[in-house]
């Protein structure tokens, strides 16, 4: 083995035994499941029923509001004095007054509903009710209009527009996805992984370097072997622990994602089971189960027809690349320093690009295409993370290239300069580097 | 004369615009013990530091055996750097490894050879220890070992005995005198003078980027007699210094009763044999020696000499 395999072998090896890597790879997929699991069942957990009352002295309403899981309508007739103290019952929620107008003028009426309540209703319940009554009161308006009430509904039900995006380039190729959702989520989490693995392991090549340095061992190993060895066998090690640690995590939320398919998804939606729900559901009842197992398996085929092929292969080599790019210019801020404290001058220049093209994917996220995304994906400094936002947008296959190429000669030069800061740098005790000094030492 | 082992010819070294060698060379016999001196800032460690090939001079050439260094000649020196230390966390005996591989000793050969050394030392029990469970001395231990495993011809250590205390400085010592002893070639670099004179062959001392002088130490030491000797006698003061007349200079009288002890400088041509028969006939001489000048006393001189 060679002497940087060596170096290499080390880096990797004593940082994989850490008990912190294990933690962190088991916790990972765990942490991002949860991120996923937590909202929807802290929803869930939520769903108590609110009692609303409706008092509607119109008629136009007729007791025809949705009800839904969590918001369950009752109609009342009384005085809106009863009413109002019928509120002060911790059972009831809220209380919907649609007063009589003067001359039944629907267009005057809407005007003047009111929701009363103990406290400030959430904005999601003032939305819900505001559209039931609007249902209604168009119905209202339609019938006033000599419209088919009954037309309009079954009209209603058959309408269903959903659009499918066809770039020209896909077109005719069914396999690729354009589901913007998918592709937003996606564009997002790559995106937002490059960023937190740069900013991770980066910083790891940096604190290792100034280890070496404080514990004054630098000098014993550079004089076996180049300073720019060290450094790159270094920085490769750190990077080898990086894709460890994602690949493990890949390989165990897939093994988290089929095992949820074959157990969850699998048992609740078997064929046998649609069957027996087409069965019951000349009812109806069923027909809700069915609407949700479709969406489930829409969902599933949404994030396998993903061209997974593409954009992991992708990731990794962004991932090496940004972070061969910053691991460097993180090396040679270890080398110049003295200790960890005085890092901090020379690392917020290095992160500001890093944390500028993290903000900015959201803008790239809105407008995959657009003059900014398309800059900021192929600048060596902001392209990782920016074109992982915009990969799943499908990017002409000539800038995915230009992109690529200009990352190498990025990171080939941020290497280079960082070599020399470097070598001159780890040799140096007690002393406080100047921005002047280090651009000196390009020189030496 | 066979050729030194380790050769240095016009070595030149700047940074930016601050020269720290200025057109040095230095010789180093095969077998010898070799002293590079200097005070404070002369540019000794950027001297090692190039020997080690760490940095590369601007100009000048290297010898190794007589042949161009070359980057693989590493394996073939031993380094003990001023600056020294080794990973805390890392146990002591995979880091004793992970550095003789580093050396270019295969594992098999490196762990022989460590075991050796543990059991002369008597630190087999640290192998599975860190590095940060040690003491300091015995971290010192650890990096002595480190630089000697892979048997280099040419051991190179600067301020070997900084940050030791007495008890290890001379076992560091000791083991330095018997490896020597071994027929290893040793380069180091000190301030402790009295070292120096114990240790050393020969030197170069080094002051503000140039060599200044170098070469054997008793040569050197003759180079620099003052002609002053030292006389001890029996009888008296007054009358010895009355004998003297004008031939020589008394530099240093010291009286104990009818013991006296002077030291004094010859002039013009007057010999030792002069001065006896001047002085004879009123004492006894009871000892009599030439001083020689320490080697504190000519690093001394000649840093503050100006240049």
């Amino acid at each position: 083995m060679g002497k940087i395999g060596l170096i290499i072998q080390r880096e990797y090896l004593t940082r994989v035994r850490k008990r912190s890597f294990i933690i962190m790879t088991i916790l990972g997929p765990l942490l991002m499941a949860g991120f996923a699991i937590v909202p929807v069942w802290l929803a869930s957990a939520n769903e108590t029923i609110r009692s609303v009352l409706v008092l509607d002295e119109t008629g136009v309403v007729e007791s025809q509001l949705n009800s839904n899981p969590s918001i369950q309508f009752s109609y009342i007739r009384s005085s809106i004095e009863e009413a109002k103290k019928r509120l002060a019952n911790p059972d009831v929620y809220a209380l919907v007054y649609i007063p009589k107008g003067q001359d039944d003028n629907l267009i005057v009426t809407q005007r003047s509903i009111k929701l009363y309540s103990r406290e400030q209703v959430s904005l999601n319940v003032k939305i819900y009710i505001e559209n039931q009554i609007e249902k209604q009161f168009e119905r209202a308006m339609l019938k006033a209009n000599g419209v088919d009430k009954d037309l309009v509904a079954s009209i209603e039900k058959t309408i269903q527009v959903t659009i499918q995006n066809v770039p020209l380039e896909q077109e005719g190729n069914k396999d690729v996805s354009n589901d913007v959702e998918v592709s937003t989520v996606l564009g997002a989490v790559a995106g937002g992984l490059i960023y937190f693995f740069i900013f991770l392991f980066g910083s790891q090549v940096m604190r290792g370097v100034i280890e070496e340095k404080t514990n004054r061992i630098v000098e014993v190993i550079i004089s076996s072997v180049k300073p720019f060895q060290l450094m790159m066998g270094k920085i490769i090690g750190i990077a080898l622990v990086g894709l460890t640690q994602f690949l493990l995590w890949v390989v165990l939320t897939a093994g988290l994602y089929t095992a949820f398919l074959n157990t969850v998804v699998k048992e609740k939606y078997s064929a046998e089971k649609i069957e027996m729900l087409m069965q019951k559901s000349p009812d109806g009842t069923a027909v809700d189960d069915i609407d949700q197992m479709i969406e489930n398996q829409m969902m599933v085929e949404r994030i396998n027809s993903i061209n997974w092929a593409l954009i992991i292969p992708c990731f990794i080599f962004y991932f090496l690349g940004g972070y061969l790019l910053y691991g460097a210019m993180f090396a040679a801020v270890g080398g110049a320093v003295d200790n960890d404290s005085d890092t901090q001058q020379f690392v917020l220049p290095i992160t500001i690009p890093l944390i500028f093209s993290f903000i900015m994917a959201q803008t790239v996220l809105n407008d995959p295409t657009g003059v900014m995304a398309r800059w900021l994906s192929i600048i060596p400094l902001t392209s990782p993370i920016v074109m992982m936002v915009r990969l799943p947008f499908q990017v002409p296959v000539w800038e995915l290239v230009l992109s690529m190429v200009m990352l190498v000669l990025g990171f080939i030069l941020t290497t280079w300069l960082a070599g020399k800061i470097y070598r001159t740098g780890i040799l140096m005790y007690g002393k406080r580097v100047t921005w002047k000094e280090m651009g000196r030492w390009l020189r030496y | 004369m066979t050729t030194p082992l380790f050769e240095a010819r016009n070595i030149s070294k700047s940074y930016g615009n601050y020269r720290a060698l200025d057109d040095v060379s230095i010789s180093v016999e095969r077998g010898s013990v070799f002293g590079l001196l200097g005070p404070n800032g002369a540019g000794k460690t950027s001297l090692i530091r190039i020997i080690n090939q760490i940095t590369a001079p601007d100009s000048g050439t290297l010898f190794f055996d007589g042949k161009p260094m070359e980057p693989a000649h590493v394996a073939r020196i031993g380094y003990l750097p001023e600056e020294r230390g080794l990973y805390k966390k890392m146990e002591v005996g995979e880091q004793c490894l992970y550095l003789a591989r580093l050396r270019g000793l295969d594992k098999h050969e490196a762990k022989r050879r460590l075991r050796i050394w543990f059991e002369k030392f008597e630190m087999q029990s640290w192998w599975n220890k860190k590095v940060e469970e040690l003491s300091k001395g015995m971290a010192q231990k650890v990096q002595f070992v480190v630089t000697v495993l892979h048997e280099p011809e040419l051991l190179i250590f600067d301020e070997p005995f900084s940050g030791f205390d007495p008890v290890n400085a001379a076992i560091i010592r000791d083991e330095i005198l018997s490896l020597s002893q071994k027929g290893a070639t040793i380069i180091f670099s000190t301030h402790r003078m009295e070292t120096v004179e114990e240790l050393c062959d020969s030197i170069a001392l080094i002051n503000k980027s140039k060599k200044i002088l170098d070469g054997k130490v008793r040569d050197i030491q003759n180079q620099f007699r003052t002609n002053t000797f030292e006389m001890e006698f029996r009888g008296n003061m007054l009358s010895f210094t009355t004998a003297l007349w004008t031939g020589f200079e008394l530099l240093e009288r010291f009286t104990d009763g009818d013991h006296c002890r002077v030291r004094l400088k010859m002039l013009g041509n007057n010999t030792v044999n002069n001065l006896f028969n001047a002085v004879m006939p009123v004492c006894e001489i009871k000892s009599f020696r030439e001083v020689i000048p320490t080697m504190n006393e000519i690093f001394i001189r000649n840093v503050q000499e100006p240049a």
